[in-house]
């Protein structure tokens, strides 16, 4: 994927769609969604992390998730990261 | 039951109880790679071995206390034989000494390959595990450490306890992922490693012999199966009795 074709949206829909992957309906994935409502745990987020690092090589710090409580938070890192 | 595929890596491959659940895990219809370090005539044997029962087998080189070098063997397997499933961490070496001779060197040598390799590998190879939804990780441990402290071998049971303890960690990190990590603890094994010890050490164990390494295969086969799945952080004891 080139640099131009990257925006917010294609990342949050790309981290939607991981979500997705590791367990949580796709319907139930919505910005104010809880990590903890969804019931995504850490290694989810390993996983996801692992993801982003070979889709767009940024590699994640176990910190970066440390505030992080909903999915708009995850993709507001992310993001914040990767643009 | 999740569907099977992929291979098993068994490290420190080339003999001993690793040749033996090398040789085992092929039976079961696991495709091989024989991990060796320094024997590369003892892996070609074993590889030659399952492949001439009809098995899959490769030889893969790899220091496992170096952690590029198992980067590579990883890669390299996963190129031959596809996802390592299953990983058995059987590498070890023995530096033995009394604490005031164990120089930094012996000390730093045993636990880099008996724990740290451990560690390195099972790190790389727990991630494509997790994804899957499916992944055995088997650590060769000891009595030693966990169990029963020897003279002499400071560097080895710490090492060996380490092991154990990283077994049950990992294991309750990825247990609902479907991967599940154990350990077995042999005792006295009839191997290289155990050449020179007094036959009067193998009178004492309650069995009255030492063990072989394909008993210890056995049971590596058993959490390596798709009907352990509810085995996880466990240690399996294999020592004629010796602990009981």
């Amino acid at each position: 994927m080139s640099s131009t074709e990257i925006t917010a949206q294609t990342i949050e829909d790309m981290i939607f769609d991981a979500l997705a992957q590791v367990g949580p309906d796709r319907a139930d994935i919505k910005r104010e969604a809880t990590l903890e409502d969804l019931d995504v745990d850490s290694l989810d987020l390993v996983e996801i992390a692992q993801l982003v690092q070979e889709t767009w090589g940024i590699e994640l710090d176990p910190q970066d998730f440390i505030d992080v409580r909903t999915v708009g938070d995850a993709v507001d890192v992310i993001v914040a990261l990767v643009l | 039951m999740p569907e099977r595929r992929g291979c098993a890596l068994v490290t420190g491959g080339s003999r001993g109880i690793g040749a033996a659940t090398a040789r085992v895990l092929a039976e079961d219809g696991w495709p091989i790679a024989v991990n060796y370090h320094e024997d590369e005539a003892g892996a070609v044997a074993v590889v030659e071995q399952i492949r001439h029962s009809g098995g899959t087998a490769v030889a893969v080189a790899a220091d496992v206390s170096d952690r590029e070098a198992v980067e590579r063997a990883f890669d390299q397997v996963e190129q031959q034989l596809g996802l390592v499933a299953v990983l058995v961490n059987n590498a070890g070496v023995t530096s033995d000494g009394l604490v005031p001779q164990l120089d930094p060197a012996r000390w730093t040598a045993v636990l880099e390959t008996n724990l740290s390799g451990a560690f390195w590998t099972s790190r790389r190879a727990v991630m494509p595990m997790v994804r899957n939804r499916f992944g055995r990780i088997v650590n060769v441990a000891s009595i030693v450490g966990a169990r029963i402290a020897n003279p002499g071998q400071a560097n080895y049971a710490a090492a060996k306890a380490g092991l154990v303890g990283l077994t049950r960690t990992l294991a309750k990190e990825v247990a609902h992922r479907g991967v599940t990590v154990n350990a077995v603890a042999p005792g006295l094994i009839r191997t290289r490693m155990t050449n020179g010890v007094d036959s009067a050490v193998a009178r004492a164990i309650p069995v009255r012999r030492a063990g072989e390494p394909h008993e210890v295969a056995h049971c590596v086969r058993f959490l390596v199966s798709l009907e352990a799945g509810y085995v996880t952080g466990a240690t399996l004891v294999v020592d004629g009795g010796m602990t009981a």
